[in-house]
Formats: C-alpha cells, structure tokens, sequence
C-alpha cells in the first residue's frame, strides 16, 4: 500500500470514528438528567444509615460521568483544581510507611461492600488493576503495570510524594482517571496510604525485585 | 451426589489457582477455560432443579384469587411462556411501564393472583435451607427460550427511555471507590485479577455470551441466580448500597444490556463459577 492511500485510510478510519462518536453522543442526549435521576432514587429508595451520599454523585463524579470520562479543557482543569486541594500530606513529611503491610493493602479487595461488616478491614485492592510484584502472576490490566515502580524511577523522594499524591487523589493527576480517590473518599488511612506508598518505592520490596 | 461432584470441581478450581503461581498467565488462563468446560454439561446442572420447580410454581393456584399465573401475560399473550424471555425487557400498556421478568412476574402475582408479594420479595435470592419462588420462576420461563435469539423489540418510546436510562447508569460514577460499570465493562480484553471481563458498551461477542449464560447456577454459591442477583452483586462491589430489587434501574440496565447481545443466543439455565 503506497503511503498516500494508507493516509486517505486512516483519514477515512478516523472520519467513521468521528461520525461514531458523535452518533454516540446524540444517543445519550436522549433522556433528561432529571428523569436518570428520578430512576436513580426509585433504586435506591431507602439506602442503609450513611450510605445516601455513595448514591448522590459530587461535582466531578457527574462531569466525569455525562463526558465519559472525557473532559473539555475547562473541565480538566476545574477538576485539577478542585482536587489537588483535597490532598492531605502527612504532617511530619514522611510518606513513606512498612511496605510489608502496604503489600496487605495491595492484596485485600473487601471492606466497605454492604455485605462487609463496619469493622472489616479496607483494603485498596491494587492488583485487581495493576501488576505489581513480578512474583504475583494473579493481577489485573485495568490499569498500567507498576512493576519496578520505584527503581525505574531511582527511588527520588519527589517522585514518592507523587505517588502517595496520585494514590491520595488520582484526579488531582490525571481528570476522570478510573482509578478511586482513595484519601479523599476516606477509604484508606493515611496510614495505609504511606504504606502502599512504601511498597511501591521501598528498595526492599518485591515490587523493586 | 451432583452437589458432591461440584464441590470437588470447585476444590480443583481452587487448587488450579494456587498452582498460577507458578505457571505463566496464559497457562492458568487455559485451566480456567478447561474448568469452564468441565462445568459446562447440561446434565450435572443442578438449576434444572430450579426449571422443574418453577414449573409446577406456575400452574399453581395461588393468592387471595386462588388462581394460577397460567393468564399472565410475559409480552407474547396471556399464558404464553415458550419465547417470551427472549424478548424481556419490554413495555407493557397494561402497568403503562417496562418491565423485566421479575417486575412482570411480581405484577401478575398482584393483579391476578392477589398475593401479598412481601414473602416472595423477602425469600428473592435463594440461601442454604431458603428456596426462591422468583430463581425458580425465572428459571422455568428463561428455559423457555433456551436456543433462540435475543430480541427485544426496543420500539415504543418507554423502551427507548429506558435504553437511554440504562446507558445512562452504565456511564454513571458513585460511591467511596468512583466506580461505574464502565470502569471494569467498557475495553476489549482487561481482566480484574485473572478473570477476564467482557466489553459491556457495545454490541458484540462478549455481550451475547454475557447475557445469553443468564440465569446460571453459580457453583460457588451453589445457587441458581438471575440477573437481578448479579447486578445487586456489582453495585455491592461498587460500594453502592443495596439496589431495590425489581427496581427501574435495574430494569434499564438490563434493556441496555440486552439490546447489546441482540443476535445472541440463549443457552439457559447455564452454570459457571
């Protein structure tokens, strides 16, 4: 195939993906945000004591959700904005904690289901999404492998407090990531946030192995 | 002897997941397909425990009207049972709403039986020593199209609505973790873990295989479950609270999930892990 047609290919490839798109967006103005949530409450009429904010979405989760996770530029930045100034670092500096319990976090995927109890432990889950330690072959692809994580990245201090950063709040990173603000939903503990951390960027962990 | 058999089939499961350790992913990917495979005849299926059942469920007389529900009508006229399913969710005039099996279900009970569905309601999923009107019904009536095609007909303007509902609550972010369905059901060939997780956003392969194997017996519940179940099961992982049960939500989820498997076949009850 000469170069000329390979171009006028991919020219017409990306015309159909814009004609999709489009078509996809007229589809979902098909239905008033009032009646989705007129829907929405009659789902969850009575939600346990405490849980009716996990119904109610904030101000990103509703931009995120009617963009598809694409945000326009003024969105973005709102949402940078707004979330970056929700991170909490801890107080004395010190992002990092015991990877060996931070390798706990990253294994356990219960807590906080309305089949957990209150008391159950909360873990981050983080290789339902992410390949960590080479040695664990059991992990998800949702998300970027972080295997080596903290030696690709010479193990510099800065680039820790990002991560405990991106772990505390992802979309003060990266707007509409699919990854869950963990520090600012209070899912995890700052402690357990630095422990992660720890896991990712502590020399002696399997992550770095 | 059938339970029996399972137990030792999920144990081998097991087994087979402690052994990835030490294989390369595509390996264990293969034993897990195998797994699939062995679980998958027809004749060691203990939901057709669930078929028989809600069969004679049906032409039960029941309620304050003593009747059976042989006169509901489930979209193809009343009493007709044979294809019905294939073609649910669908606008009803009669209640003026879309409905799933299960709302339509609990509406004939109502109407015309003149039961109290409180009980039913409270026994919805099946346990140990709980047995569940609405899993056997389902079951029964779902059978009913096994080997025919999904198509809905997704025509009056209620069923439009309510495929742009369910689109809508796909796409939607809630809860402690900001997750929505889409987050784990809208790319080609992620997986969570090592389960691999079909592309739900749009009409295809993964859809068809997805919602033609519902209702299943989940070996590891040992329980027979519909849709219903499985959605309650990805909002209890999404941190959301219990959805209602027969809820419209529910409901427009399973109209949009279903027009993405138009053209799939149903092969039901099925079993899986």
């Amino acid at each position: 195939m000469s170069i000329t047609m390979k171009a006028l290919v991919l020219a017409a490839a990306g015309a159909a993906c814009l004609a999709a798109s489009a078509s996809m967006a007229q589809q979902a103005a098909k239905i008033a945000p009032e009646r989705v949530n007129e829907i929405v409450k009659d789902t969850w009429k009575n939600p346990a004591e405490g849980w009716q904010s996990r119904v109610d979405q904030d101000e990103t989760q509703k931009v995120c959700s009617e963009t598809r996770n694409q945000p326009n530029a003024q969105q973005s930045s709102a949402i940078l904005a707004r979330e970056k100034a929700t991170i909490v670092f801890p107080a004395d500096g010190k992002v990092m904690g015991d990877w060996k319990k931070g390798e706990r976090v990253a294994n356990t995927g219960t807590g906080g289901q309305f089949s957990d109890r209150p008391d159950t432990y909360r873990g981050g889950n983080c290789y339902a999404c992410h390949q960590m330690a080479a040695k664990e072959l059991s992990y998800g692809t949702l998300g970027p492998s972080l295997l080596e994580y903290g030696k690709i990245r010479k193990f510099k201090p800065e680039e820790a407090k990002e991560a405990y950063a991106k772990i505390y709040n992802a979309q003060a990173v990266q707007p509409c990531s699919n990854m869950p603000r963990f520090g600012h939903n209070k899912f995890l503990s700052e402690e357990q946030i630095k422990d992660v951390t720890a896991y990712l960027f502590d020399p002696e962990s399997p992550v770095n192995k | 002897m059938r339970v029996l058999k399972l137990t030792f089939l999920a144990a081998g499961l097991m087994l087979g997941g402690l052994g990835a350790q030490a294989q390369p992913a595509d390996q264990t990917e293969k034993e897990i397909e195998k797994y699939r495979e062995m679980i998958a005849d027809p004749m060691a299926n203990p939901a057709f425990l669930n078929v028989d059942r809600g069969e004679a469920l049906w032409a039960q007389k029941r309620g304050e009207k003593n009747v059976s529900l042989e006169s509901c009508d489930l979209g193809e006229g009343p009493g007709k049972v044979d294809g019905a399913y294939a073609k649910l969710p669908r606008y009803f005039k009669d209640a003026d709403k879309v409905m799933d099996l299960e709302q339509r279900l609990l509406w004939c009970m109502e109407k015309i039986q003149g039961l109290d569905t409180k009980d039913v309601i409270k026994r919805r999923f099946s346990a140990p020593g709980v047995i569940s009107d609405m899993e056997d019904l389902v079951a029964y009536i779902a059978n009913k199209s096994s080997g025919m095609k999904f198509a809905m007909p997704l025509e009056h303007a209620k069923e439009k609505e309510m495929f742009a509902a369910g689109e809508a609550l796909f796409y939607r972010r809630s809860a402690v973790m900001d997750f929505s369905c889409a987050t784990c059901h809208s790319e080609d060939g992620k997986r969570i873990r090592l389960q691999g997780l079909p592309n739900l956003g749009k009409p295809g392969k993964p859809a068809q295989e997805t919602m033609g194997s519902w209702p299943t017996y989940r070996v590891s519940q040992s329980q027979m479950r519909t849709m219903q179940h499985r959605l309650w099961d990805c909002y209890r992982q999404m941190r959301m609270p219990i959805p209602d049960y027969a809820s419209d939500g529910i409901t427009a989820l399973t109209v949009y999930l279903t027009k993405h498997a138009e053209g799939g076949e149903l092969l039901v009850p099925s079993i899986k892990r």
